[in-house]
């Protein structure tokens, strides 16, 4: 049985509004022009893969529902309670394969000594064995390098098939659309004689692949990344954490971009009484610092929501409430940025031949604002959406420490990196938490840094030029 | 200059006032101080006494705007918002919740802030520019491009991770400084130093790549191409040409941040245990101190918007084309 959280829904509006977007610039020669621009970066175009698995694996773990239960005797269906995602299911190894605690990536024993009752009825403090992680192997201390170096050559292998497999896929495609044979299109690939770089497209495709798929071939053996504190698989916890990332960093935008458009080109059109009453308010609220105001608010939410606890009907429900509520709060005071530029961009705008001429004409206000100015402000709305994107991803990080983040029960790398604090004062130290978040962290910001100065380079007037020919 | 100042501050007023509407919405109208008295006493099992305790201990029990049962002039101040509110004007912080003196705490507590804050912004600044410098001096070639790489991967790398790494590397692994704390006077030298170098690393990415923009942006102008022109060295052009001009937008960006130096920064302050502003405020919202988190918000729209007083200023003397209007 299907649930929709309310970010999930507007994961969804986001969705069909990108496609909107994609087949509005599909139709248009002059939006094509600038993603073409984008299309030959190669670092832009690899940085595009890897945000593509992430929002897959976002997207997947976007799809909830109430697992059936298994139940013979009834005649009627039954659900459980637990709201799972899809991502669930696919890791559902991962995620029910629970250990007592802390372990490190692809050991065999737990972490700490714990009391062992020997079949002789003695007693020793030793490190026991985990429940799952290596539990295939009979004497571990011998037998696990090869073992794993076995499992990773074959997990390798089966990556390069999937890789090679999906590569034939994409080559056909092209070949198809190009209408010529499959031998040319792999020669052109080899030869770089393409526009769109698919060399570098299909060999970070590749990297992603193989990596990809050993590491879920070894997850099925150990824990490839170890357990948490509660026993959890840490790779699991990596890859829940993607949507929350994604979450802060899209529908932070999607809140704000109405608020920030209109208010912003009705400043810049109108001006007069309009623009200083749009400009006291983002003045008043960009001096607000960021941090406090945040705070402020998610006090304030903790206050309404212990006060009206019954509203929530669960956990999942309480933390997308908070999350929702977050957004909405970095949306409110990120959107006086992008509001200022519009405004400065629609003063510019106004005075241009052909806004007068509208008005002259006689077309209303609301129609030259939508016709004539708004498309041309668009590439100022792109480019700040791209580059707020990652900064709002590492500002979770942040509010989690401060315990203004994301709510403690939702996985988030935020929480994650909260938690290992003090699972570095351990000895030995526990690392393998932190280093999870960072590597999945650095991957998605730097992926959307690298692709955010792409669109930026191809949109920004000041820097593009229109390749002749 | 007195005239133009004097109109900017006026300018701010209102803006004051719009800030402080905003705070005590938020802090009572939203919930009611009830609300917040259930939430710190406990969540359920509260009997109204208590509430009505706390509520008296703190003068969150007069009315929310209009007191009509006083007399005079009392109809007014004996209320939550001239109490709570109008009195931030004056920067009257009142007591916090559990009755300590804000003032007081801020007067101590800003100066562990500034002893942070201060160093890694004036270190960062030198750094930051000879970075950027010797980018756009090597520009279009692999130092600059590599450096430009290094730059963007610094840059996706959350904050919190230099912090960790470098309480874990420089103090923990070579033992040069103590993980965190902090001490009075001379010793404190050896406390500042992590989290002025944990800052200074972390900001290099950002704002290395934003100098370099300037300075590139600075050598397409036509001023260089005639100082080129005349045969000047690449050295003379870069430092009395390049440098000078670019450091206007650079030294008029930090006078923004210069009042916001007391705040100190929130987490640094908290990971590394400094007594000073930030883990102040970090304090009192896991405590969910409201009547701190209220003063340091007010206190710091206070700060940001001298910075943009400031900044107005410092454009134009750095600036001669700018005039005052």
């Amino acid at each position: 049985m299907p649930v929709v959280f309310i970010t999930d829904a507007l994961i969804f509006l986001l969705l069909f509004m990108v496609c909107l977007f994609i087949w509005y610039t599909l139709k248009h020669e002059y939006l094509r022009i600038p993603w073409r621009q984008v299309g030959k970066n190669s670092l832009a175009m690899s940085a595009a893969v890897v945000l593509l698995f992430y929002i897959a694996v976002g997207l997947l773990d976007t799809i909830h529902f109430h697992p059936r239960l298994n139940n013979i005797d009834q005649k009627e269906i039954k659900y459980s309670t637990d709201i799972l995602s899809l991502l669930d299911v696919l890791t559902e190894k991962l995620r029910s394969r629970v250990e007592r605690t802390y372990s490190a990536p692809f050991a065999t024993h737990a972490y700490a000594k714990e009391a062992i009752d020997l079949p002789e009825g003695r007693q020793i403090r030793d490190y026991p064995r985990l429940y799952y992680g290596g539990s295939h192997l009979q004497y571990p201390g011998k037998e696990i390098a090869q073992d794993i170096l076995g499992k990773t050559i074959t997990g390798m292998v089966m990556g390069i098939i999937t890789w090679l497999f999906i590569s034939m896929v994409i080559i056909i495609i092209l070949s198809r659309i190009r209408r010529c044979s499959m031998t040319t299109e792999f020669k052109l690939i080899i030869r770089r004689q393409h526009l769109i770089p698919w060399h570098v497209i299909l060999i970070t495709l590749g990297c992603i692949l193989i990596s990809g798929v050993t590491l879920a071939y070894l997850s099925s053996y150990y824990h490839v990344l170890g357990t948490d504190k509660v026993g959890q698989d840490v790779l699991y916890q990596s890859l829940k954490s993607v949507r929350t990332g994604l979450l802060i960093g899209t529908l932070t935008t999607l809140v704000m971009l109405p608020f920030a458009l209109a208010m912003g080109i009705m400043a810049g059109y109108f001006s007069g009484w309009v623009d200083d009453i749009i400009q006291y308010i983002y003045t008043t609220l960009n001096s607000i610092p960021g941090v406090l105001l945040i705070a402020a608010a998610i006090l304030m939410l903790e206050v309404y929501m212990t006060n009206h606890a019954a509203d929530f009907t669960s956990i999942e429900q309480r933390a997308d409430m908070r999350l929702l509520f977050l957004c909405m709060i970095l949306g409110i005071m990120s959107w006086t940025g992008l509001c200022r530029l519009l405004r400065g961009e629609t003063l510019k705008l106004r005075e241009i031949d052909y806004v007068q001429a509208a008005q002259a004409f006689g077309v209303n206000h609301v129609t030259i604002m939508t016709r004539h100015v708004l498309p041309n402000v668009m590439h100022i709305v792109m480019i700040s959406i791209v580059l707020d994107f990652s900064g709002l991803v590492l500002v979770e990080a942040v509010l989690a420490y401060i315990s203004i983040g994301v709510d403690p029960s939702m996985i988030s790398w935020g929480n994650m990196i909260n938690s290992a604090r003090l699972e570095m004062a351990r000895e030995p130290i526990v690392w393998w938490s932190l280093g999870a978040a960072f590597i999945f962290m650095l991957g998605l910001v730097l992926a959307a840094n690298l692709f955010a100065d792409a669109v930026r380079d191809a949109f920004d007037p000041r820097i593009r030029t229109i390749p002749a020919g | 200059m007195i005239n133009y100042i004097l109109r900017r501050i006026a300018y701010a007023l209102p803006i004051l006032i719009g800030i402080n509407i905003i705070t005590f919405v938020l802090f009572f109208v939203v919930n009611t101080p009830d609300d917040m008295a259930r939430m710190q006493l406990g969540q359920k099992r509260v009997t109204q006494e208590a509430i009505d305790k706390w509520k008296r201990e703190r003068g969150y029990d007069m009315p929310v705007l209009w007191n009509s049962q006083a007399k005079g002039m009392k109809k007014i101040t004996d209320s939550i918002f001239f109490q709570n509110s109008i009195k931030l004007f004056v920067f009257d912080f009142g007591q916090s919740d559990n009755g300590r003196d804000i003032s007081n705490d801020i007067s101590q507590r800003m100066w562990p802030s500034l002893a942070i804050t201060v160093p890694a912004l004036i270190l960062g600044l030198i750094a930051y520019i000879t970075f950027a410098l010797t980018l756009a001096f090597f520009r279009a070639s692999y130092i600059d491009v590599w450096g430009v790489v290094i730059c963007v991967i610094m840059m996706s790398i959350s904050g919190m991770f230099y912090i960790i790494g470098g309480q874990f590397i420089i103090g923990k692994l070579f033992n040069l400084v103590p993980i965190s704390g902090y001490d009075s006077g001379v010793n404190a030298i050896k406390f500042v130093t992590l989290p002025v170098i944990v800052g200074l690393i972390g900001g290099i990415g950002s704002s290395t790549r934003w100098y370099r923009t300037i300075f590139l942006e600075e050598m397409g102008k036509d001023f260089v191409r005639t100082a080129r022109a005349k045969g000047l060295s690449e050295k003379v052009v870069l430092y009395r040409h390049v440098l000078r001009n670019g450091l206007i937008p650079i030294l008029t960006g930090v006078v923004v941040v210069l009042p916001m130096l007391f705040i100190g920064s929130l987490v640094t302050e908290s990971f590394f245990a400094v007594p000073g502003l930030g883990s102040y405020t970090i304090d009192a919202i896991n405590s969910q101190d409201f009547a701190i988190v209220r003063s340091m918000v007010y206190l710091g729209s206070v700060l940001y918007i001298i910075g943009l007083i400031l900044t107005d200023i410092s454009y134009t003397i750095a600036d001669p084309r700018i005039r005052l209007e």
